[in-house]
């Protein structure tokens, strides 16, 4: 059963928008829900208490300017496609790569420092309020490493000369993916320091 | 986790260049792991139809535990072995058994098989697509559904059994592998299996949306989309919404199982030993967990609202009555079941005000599942019915929801449920307005899209002896269910011979047993029916149903690309039934104004 005139439809999509860029917004929509799930069962469980409360390690707000670095080189990549800037393209995706790589040690360290602190993850004398803390800096965490592998994906396309003005939707995605991991975290950085 | 596939794009970039460059495919590539999203509802299909004799096997199990309580069931010892103690059930083993029928029901044959199925087969056809979005994308969604499956279906021979404590896991139970032994490696592999399905559905689900909103051919405006496709839509939101939140939930309980932290466990004594974990809080689950929840069980009828919608029309031979109404109740229930789900709480000690407040919210759901219902009576009112099994399913949908609608009422009353919750009662109704009719709903999208998927047709005959021994099994089943929870009779229990009150009910349990097992038992002449007329049905017409959506243009057994030539262009909505001055009684959606002039109506001059 092999349709032998099979014509593709070249008309652009009924609502004019790239379908995988659509789905992208979805996809971030579902994380948006997962993180709404746990910053909400965090207050819910803030007010309930037995609440240890702790200083945050300090390295986060260092992190977190690396991440608003990382998020400007990345635009910075992106505005240089659009331009046929093919070097800066380059330049600015190992940018942000290597400041992406920079955050998670920041994050890493600072899960040292919740641990000199006796803030622990699990165990006899651990209380969820740090163990919250490790959820939510570790699904990021897990959710950066997956942007991480997009950006270095998007590397090896421009490598390979494949990121320019006229191919811009991996490094489209790309940004809009990448800008959205920052803000989320943008989002988790003022949440803890407000419910802390 | 929802976001790893974001890898695959590069894989998937021009998803319809596929088509100019047709080579041919292999066994593997056609049948397996096949991209085509009519290949991919069939495998959703059969996975369903497994599952879900599986799911009512385990059912009958515990109906004879509780319809013979005092009998020996040593002639099942070759099916169940060790489970069976000197012809005794093994207590815990009844629990892993209602675990585990719930789970199987609700989430891998009402949902993954119900919109896995309809979805991946309607969507694209009814809008007119070659295919989904990202056939990559749709292909992992059935192949982690798969993975997962096999998970679940291997726990079922763990020796220790499988999860144990309710399809809704709540901690402390399932979180302590101490407890019972359905809280062991059988929770585990639960939980494992649990987190791929979610998985499988938001990739899924974030194709259909995709697919609905970016590829619908010429003309098709949202406003011309048949209601089947429109359900399927909002069961798709709705899963992308709600899913994550069980995630989140499921992701926490591994960390309490297997990490030792203590976010839903404090102050706990297992044999009169302390546990180290502080701080924690059980209800924090509950409210996570129905977030997800309730929004699920709308999942789960959403799509049968669908399947329904759009076979009573083509079957009373009419539009269906209230087109924008439909959606506007869809929509309206959509956004309330997000609201609703501490109804499920009520007894948790929550305040009685927050009571008050999610049962007002619980109650207004009846306005638009009223509307629904009105509808669909006023299309089927004075209709120029056929009652092909399909419509015999439909109606029989519409029956069983407003029979378990109405217990809904009853139950989303705070104060009643005090004496309600967790009886016989609740049981009885959400198989109704949920199971059941769930079940009714895919019945009749079988039994109607058949000649779509196979290219034959299903025996109708056959079909209406199963029609009415389901029919009158489910009622059968569920209505003395009622009875006895109104006198308080508790749901999960092994063994209740031991109190007084509850003795008298014995032959009224037996009763249940035997309407169920019969209600079992018919499904068989639908599986010999359905498998027969794969292979040796009778052979399909293009549009065997004189229906006027886009699949029915397809050939009797469409390729890959769905039409051979141009896609349809879509001049009208779906629903040109019985029309005026029309010289037959249907008007497909590819059939412009201008061929119909007799039929137009005034406000469609226009449009010749």
């Amino acid at each position: 059963m092999i349709m032998v005139d099979n014509r593709i439809d070249n008309s652009p999509t009924s609502s004019g928008v790239h379908p995988l860029k659509f789905s992208l917004w979805l996809i971030i929509i579902s994380i948006i829900m997962m993180f709404a799930a746990f910053t909400s069962a965090y207050i819910v469980r803030r007010e309930e208490g037995n609440w240890l409360e702790f200083e945050l390690p300090t390295i986060l707000l260092v992190n977190t300017l690396i991440i608003i670095l990382s998020s400007v080189a990345m635009q910075w990549s992106y505005i240089s496609a659009k331009k046929d800037n093919l070097s800066s393209v380059k330049t600015g995706l190992i940018l942000t790569f290597a400041l992406g790589i920079a955050f998670l040690v920041g994050q890493w360290s600072g899960w040292a420092e919740l641990v000199q602190n006796n803030i622990y993850f699990g165990g006899s004398t651990s209380n969820p309020s740090g163990s919250f803390l490790y959820v939510l800096t570790g699904v990021h965490g897990f959710h950066l490493i997956t942007g991480l592998v997009f950006v270095l994906l998007t590397l090896i396309g421009s490598l390979k000369y494949k990121v320019h003005s006229k191919n811009l939707l991996r490094i489209q995605l790309c940004t809009v993916y990448w800008h959205f991991l920052g803000g989320l975290w943008l989002y988790l950085y003022i949440f803890l320091r407000i419910n802390h | 986790m929802s976001s790893t596939d974001i890898s695959i794009h590069p894989d998937v970039h021009h998803a319809h260049d596929e088509h100019d460059h047709h080579h041919d495919q292999n066994f593997l590539e056609k049948y397996i792991f096949s991209q085509d999203h009519k290949v991919i509802a069939k495998q959703f299909l059969f996975a369903g139809i497994f599952w879900a004799f599986i799911g009512g096997f385990l059912s009958v199990i515990f109906r004879l535990q509780l319809g013979w309580p005092e009998a020996t069931f040593t002639f099942l010892e070759p099916i169940l072995g060790g489970w069976i103690q000197n012809g005794k059930l093994d207590p815990e083993f009844y629990l892993a058994l209602v675990t585990m029928h719930g789970t199987i029901m609700v989430f891998f044959v009402l949902t993954a098989g119900l919109s896995g199925t309809f979805a991946n087969f309607l969507i694209p056809l009814q809008i007119g697509a070659r295919d989904m979005a990202s056939g990559f994308m749709n292909m992992l969604s059935f192949w982690i559904f798969f993975l997962s499956s096999v998970i679940m279906f291997w726990s079922l021979f763990l020796e220790t059994g499988p999860a144990g404590g309710g399809w809704t896991v709540y901690p402390p139970l399932s979180a302590l592998p101490q407890a019972i032994k359905g809280s062991a490696s059988g929770m585990t592999m639960w939980l494992i299996s649990m987190a791929l399905f979610i998985v499988s559905q938001l990739l899924a689900g974030v194709n259909y949306i995709t697919t609905i909103i970016n590829l619908r051919t010429k003309g098709m405006s949202m406003t011309k989309l048949p209601l089947t496709v429109w359900a399927l839509f909002f069961t798709a939101i709705l899963g992308l919404l709600s899913f994550p939140v069980l995630f989140s939930a499921a992701l926490l309980l591994i960390f309490d199982r297997s990490f030792g932290t203590s976010f839903y466990l404090s102050d706990i004594y297992i044999a009169g030993e302390a546990l180290t974990n502080t701080g924690g809080s059980p209800i924090l689950f509950q409210h996570l967990f129905w977030f997800l929840g309730h929004p699920e069980v709308y999942i789960v009828i959403l799509p049968a609202f669908g399947l329904v919608s759009e076979v009573i029309a083509t079957n009373s031979r009419k539009p269906i009555f209230g087109y924008r109404a439909m959606i506007g109740s869809m929509i309206g229930i959509a956004i309330l079941s997000f609201v609703v789900w501490a109804h499920h709480m009520f007894v948790t000690g929550m305040n009685p005000f927050l009571g008050s407040v999610f049962m007002f919210l619980t109650l207004i759901i009846a306005v638009p599942s009223a509307v629904k219902v009105f509808n669909w009576i006023a299309t089927l009112w004075r209709g120029n019915i056929r009652f092909s099994t399909g419509m015999l399913f439909a109606i029989g949908f519409v029956s069983l929801f407003i029979s378990g609608g109405l217990t809904g009422i009853i139950l989303g009353n705070s104060a009643l449920d005090i004496q309600l919750h967790d009886t016989y009662f609740v049981v009885a109704h959400f198989h109704l307005v949920m199971g059941a009719a769930a079940f009714f709903g895919m019945f009749c999208g079988v039994y109607h899209w058949f000649p779509k998927m196979f290219g034959r047709m299903l025996d109708e005959k056959l079909g209406a002896v199963h029609f009415w021994m389901t029919f009158i099994a489910v009622y059968l089943v569920f209505m003395p269910m009622h009875y006895i929870g109104i006198a308080g009779f508790p749901r999960r229990y092994y063994n209740w011979t031991g109190f007084e009150t509850f003795n008298i009910f014995t032959d009224m349990n037996t009763f249940i047993s035997l309407a169920a097992i019969i209600g079992f038992g018919a499904q068989f002449l639908f599986l010999f029916n359905f498998i027969y007329s794969i292979f040796k049905g009778r052979r399909a017409t293009q549009n065997p149903w004189h229906s006027n959506t886009l699949e029915w243009t397809t050939p009797v057994l469409p390729g890959h690309g769905n039409w051979p030539g141009e896609i349809p262009t879509v001049y009208r909505w779906p629903y040109d039934y019985s029309k005026p001055g029309a010289p037959e009684d249907f008007i497909p959606q590819n059939v412009p104004f201008s061929a119909t002039q007799s039929s137009n109506l005034p406000n469609e001059k226009d449009l010749e």
